[in-house]
């Protein structure tokens, strides 16, 4: 025998949220505690960007790498695809040999995306 | 298989027979919100044990063995340790980012680790999309990272958010895929059903050779995906400093160690889940006996020990394969690992279709 949800709850958005507050309510709870019985004392120097003992030079949220965006754009392309797919896997075994027809369209415009940005180099980290 | 609600039944009733129901819900409430912090806080404190230990057999150390016997007691002194270090106020930093950052980190493995199959009636969140869910909610992390390295403003911690950023959306493609594939398998994303499923036989058995292919893929993403082992070039000490948590003292930078850890069990959990029966005791059609003997053990000691016994292997891994560079991590993902699953996918749906599983 099988039993569902924990105390019968039927209501999962609740219990999202009673797990939310949760992990809210840990954060919360361990900083007010550790400001209770932490140390403190100050001194100009702590307050610097932790780096070699000389003064950061320049900024730091500067730009970065154009190649960390094209991954960041590839992998948007294929987790909506993801998304597009799960209803799909749920319903798979009632369509059967059509369900396989009608996804191995979609499926292969995805795989050309991916062939054709293999192709162009953006696989590539240079 | 024992039916845990029993025990939650009996908390039920006793507690609407002298209130009225809404109180009764918000008492459960406050309940399920003490127990999941409870399990979260142990866990924490046992991996922590566990992994120093794990590492020191591998090394032919020791470990841990003086706080306590055999050294049990080191986490909890670990954990003071780092709650009576300051928490030093930094003048560069968007202070309101910089604060908010444990807070996502925390909230995104705390959602997730409620998803998990406890055990047979201990199921806390139960959507019929529950995988989905959980595969939704766990992305939440990267954007706490993410917010770390920026809001730190320090070169350390934007490369290695950066490097985290890339490293974690990528496997999750490969997550996403070996889920959809056993998904598409059991027919169903609920947990409970995941679970219901694999009463016969767990789907590493009855899957053919697409579930173990997707068992394979779903450890090595799994690993990177909670930036550890051969993957832990986000804080890769000796170019980095400590990544993304530069900057974070004391407690601060416990919430990140502490959801590092805790995605390590969440990981090894939903591979649980998906691939060796969740809660489901170890069940061989046709061995009647065997099945009733396997029944007797609990499911919460069924689910835990499994998911302890994968985040050995994946700590194995750490102790065993040398760290890779960006763009070897980049190119295992997207050159091997996201083709394999794509072909495993279609191959998971022939299996389907014609029947060619057990």
């Amino acid at each position: 025998m099988i039993s569902l949800s924990i105390f019968g709850i039927e209501n999962n958005a609740l219990l999202a949220v009673v797990a939310a507050l949760t992990g809210f309510g840990l954060v919360a709870l361990a900083m007010w505690l550790a400001g209770l019985i932490s140390p403190r004392s100050f001194n100009p120097q702590k307050g610097e960007a932790y780096e070699c003992g000389i003064p950061t030079r320049g900024v730091s949220m500067s730009q970065f790498k154009v190649g960390y965006y094209l991954f960041a754009i590839l992998f948007l392309m294929f987790d909506v695809e993801t998304v597009f797919l799960f209803p799909w896997a749920v319903r798979v075994q009632e369509m059967g040999v059509d369900g396989l027809i009608s996804i191995a369209v979609f499926f292969g415009i995805l795989v050309l995306g991916l062939v054709y940005a293999w192709r162009k180099g953006a696989l590539e980290w240079k | 298989m024992y039916d845990l609600s029993l025990i939650t039944d009996w908390i039920h009733n006793l507690l609407s027979s002298f209130m009225p129901g809404w109180l009764t819900t918000t008492v459960e409430c406050v309940l399920i919100g003490v127990g999941l912090l409870l399990v979260y806080a142990l866990l924490a404190l046992f991996y922590i044990y566990f992994e120093r230990k794990v590492c020191a057999a591998f090394q032919c150390r020791l470990g841990p063995n003086r706080v306590g016997p055999w050294g049990l007691l080191q986490s909890f002194a670990d954990m003071f340790k780092m709650l009576i270090k300051e928490l030093i106020t930094l003048k560069h930093i968007d202070r309101f980012l910089f604060a908010l950052a444990p807070y996502l980190v925390i909230i995104a493995s705390m959602l997730s680790f409620a998803v998990l199959p406890w055990g047979n009636g201990l199921q806390v969140l139960d959507f019929n999309i529950g995988i989905f869910f959980l595969l939704a909610v766990s992305s939440i992390g990267v954007l706490g990272i993410l917010l770390a390295g920026w809001s730190s403003n320090n070169k350390f911690t934007l490369i290695g958010a950066l490097r985290s950023g890339a490293q974690m959306v990528s496997y999750e493609l490969s997550i996403g895929l070996s889920v959809l594939t056993m998904v598409a398998y059991a027919g169903t994303m609920s947990v409970t059903g995941i679970v219901a499923a694999q009463e016969d036989l767990w789907f590493i058995f009855s899957g053919h050779v697409p579930a173990i292919i997707a068992f394979v893929i779903y450890l090595i993403a799994g690993t990177a995906e909670t930036n550890r082992g051969p993957f832990d070039l986000p804080e890769a000490e000796s170019e980095l400093t400590a990544g993304y948590h530069t900057e974070y003292s004391g407690i601060h930078f416990g919430f990140f160690y502490l959801a590092e850890y805790l995605n390590l069990f969440i990981v090894s959990g939903v591979a649980t889940l998906l691939f060796f029966g969740g809660w489901m005791p170890l069940h061989i059609p046709g061995w009647d006996g065997f099945n009733e003997v396997m029944n007797y053990i609990p499911s919460v000691v069924w689910f835990v020990g499994k998911a302890i016994a994968l985040s050995f292997i994946i700590i194995w891994f750490k102790w065993t394969f040398p760290r890779l560079r960006i763009d070897q991590l980049l190119t295992l993902e997207w050159k091997y690992l996201l083709p394999i699953n794509l072909f495993n996918l279609v191959l998971m749906v022939l299996v389907i279709v014609f029947g060619w599983h057990f």
